[in-house]
């Protein structure tokens, strides 16, 4: 396999395969030559596949390795996505250890273009160990965590790069990448400051959240919002009977209002959690992986928008 | 301070309640499965069986997403067709039973990941799939005392042919052609325990409770009757300590259930009227006096 992705002419082979994918995706319209001068873009996950086609528009061609509503920390790479990868200009991925396979799938495919880490220059954080319902567990993530993207200030910064990178394996369409960005963050900005803005009216005390898995931990600081996650950072570590019942004992001496299930997780304990605490769950929301496209949050921002809307009200704003 | 320790974690808590609800009712249901499972020298047989339920049960998800019954329905039906695959093989081959049966667990276990997959690389399923003692929810208690309910009556019917059986396997297929009718019963019984337990308690804890209190009540008696009784007791003790267990020392909740279960085990072992120290010493000494 390694040998066969090497060499030139496997190259080209591979390629032509990797169109279809892309068609697939519904971002790719033509594979006609006419557009052969796009940018084939890999991307690790279905949030960073959006950001790309937000800032690469017409230019590139997107393949997401790990698609919506999956897990991006477990995931186990499949032959298509080597052939992906040969096949691809460049190649985005969050870093931070989110995706722990991903040195993997470089060496084995023989990839030799840029590796684009977005989180290369976000203020990152240290994983949340405060929350007492994980402290004997271990994680998967080293010593940062990686969800940075709940933060809309480190999504301007995640655009800004791939615009860069963008513009390094493409320059005749560099002011369209960096126009692009530019729109983009600006939005990402206005969300960001209508959360903000919205989050000011509800009281510190209440501003506190049960979810299934630790991925809030940069929303949390950038809007001031404290997260509580029965389980560890990592979505397979099993909880003990004292995390649970630490949680149900600060949700009832706090009040605490608002219970979510995240897209990914097994919703059956946080279920449990509230019809013990008689708090009613919130809905679900998108930590790590976007919806299907007719789904609630098929983009980014579609994404934030609608964890908020989701977030607020359950703590008592609007 | 004893009430604090040991009543409190369940008299505050609804889902400590439900958790040893849950995992008490297991053991009554598949401890004397499990007992005939040693006695019948099946005792990986359930081990390869809760691989074999997996197609059926990823299958029951891919149709109709996260809901017990078909999930359950699903596993029940591919952990049975894997028993009489086994089965029929080893009736007409000269492959023995144990064979066939790592044959046939190992196809569906390839096939269950296999569907999974196909789901996307979503990893819950597996969650999904394999329930945790600690939410269990309403169905999922209701699936148990079912799985119980029939476990229990089941084995009561065919109690006494499977204890011949279990005594000497060629009396009753010389008397009667009933032998394979109660094996393939009692098969049913196995996966049907196998099913209810991992949907609600997960993989470990339905296998664990069902061979480890069998295998260590061996130690203490004889009798088919009085090791299935002592087996369902320390099944019991298992689930409640090892949720304290779980609940004081922040242990993950299946894990500690079966590592109980395995400490009253080696305790047996060492210690049982019929272990290590007691079994070999008593001959010898017969022999010196």
């Amino acid at each position: 396999m390694k040998n066969l992705l090497a060499s030139r002419s496997g190259q080209t082979i591979l390629r032509r395969l990797v169109r279809p994918t892309a068609i697939g995706l519904g971002f790719a319209l033509a594979a006609s030559p006419a557009l052969a001068a796009e940018v084939n873009v890999v991307a690790s996950f279905s949030i960073l596949g959006d950001l790309v086609q937000q800032v690469g528009g017409e230019h590139v061609a997107v393949t997401v390795i790990v698609g919506p509503n999956a897990d991006t920390h477990v995931y186990e790479p499949k032959p298509a996505d080597a052939v992906s990868l040969a096949g691809a200009d460049l190649f985005v991925v969050n870093g931070l250890g989110f995706e722990g396979w991903m040195e993997r799938l470089v060496e084995a495919t023989g990839y030799a273009g840029q590796v684009v880490v977005v989180s290369d220059s976000i203020v990152t954080h240290a994983m949340a160990e405060e929350g007492a319902a994980h402290e004997e567990e271990g994680h998967d993530h080293g010593e940062t965590d990686p969800h940075a993207w709940q933060d809309l200030q480190n999504g301007v910064v995640y655009v800004r790069a791939i615009a860069e990178a963008l513009c390094s394996v493409d320059r005749g369409s560099c002011a369209d990448f960096t126009a692009n960005a530019d729109a983009y963050a600006a939005k990402l900005v206005a969300l960001d400051a209508d959360i903000k803005a919205r989050l000011a009216d509800v009281p510190e005390a209440k501003r506190k959240v049960i979810t299934t898995h630790d991925a809030f931990d940069y929303f949390g600081t950038a809007y001031g919002v404290t997260f509580l996650a029965p389980e560890g950072i990592s979505t397979d570590a099993e909880p003990s009977a004292s995390d649970v019942a630490r949680l149900i004992r600060q949700i009832k001496a706090d009040g605490v209002t608002a219970l979510f299930v995240e897209n990914m997780s097994d919703g059956r304990l946080v279920q449990q959690i509230g019809d013990e605490t008689g708090v009613t769950l919130g809905g679900e929301l998108f930590a790590d992986a976007l919806s299907e496209a007719d789904g609630p949050a098929a983009t980014y921002l579609d994404m934030f928008k609608h964890n908020a809307d989701l977030l607020i009200p359950a703590m008592g704003g609007k | 301070m004893i009430w604090d320790y040991f009543i409190s974690p369940f008299a505050e808590f609804a889902f400590m309640r439900r958790a040893l609800a849950g995992a008490v009712i297991l053991a009554i249901s598949a401890g004397p499965v499990g007992v005939f499972l040693m006695f019948r020298r099946m005792s990986l047989a359930g081990d390869a069986m809760s691989h074999a339920i997996l197609p059926g049960a990823a299958a029951g998800f891919l149709v109709s997403g996260l809901a017990i019954v078909p999930m359950t329905l699903g596993g029940f039906a591919a952990g049975l067709i894997v028993a009489l695959l086994a089965g029929l093989v080893s009736r007409l081959t000269a492959q023995r039973e144990d064979t066939s049966l790592a044959a046939f667990y190992l196809i569906s276990l390839a096939l269950g990941v296999l569907l999974v997959s196909l789901k996307g690389s979503n990893v819950d399923l597996m969650h999904v799939l394999f329930g945790t003692v600690l939410a269990l929810n309403d169905d999922a208690l209701i699936l148990i005392g079912g799985v119980a309910t029939v476990s229990l009556v089941g084995l009561a019917l065919i109690w006494r042919p499977l204890f011949a059986e279990c005594l000497d396997p060629t009396f009753l297929s010389s008397v009667s052609r009933a032998g394979q009718r109660v094996h393939l019963i009692f098969l049913a019984l196995v996966v049907l325990n196998l099913v209810g337990g991992f949907q609600a308690l997960g993989t470990l804890l339905a296998v664990g409770l069902m061979m480890l209190p069998a295998a260590a009540a061996r130690f203490w008696v004889r009798s088919l009757e009085a090791v299935v009784g002592l087996a369902v007791l320390m099944g019991v003790a298992s689930a409640y300590l090892g949720l304290l267990l779980s609940y004081h020392w922040s242990a993950a909740s299946g894990p500690a259930i079966i590592l109980v279960a395995g400490a009253i085990y080696l305790g047996s072992l060492v210690f049982g009227r019929r272990g290590l120290l007691f079994s070999r010493t008593r001959p010898l000494r017969h022999r010196i006096a």
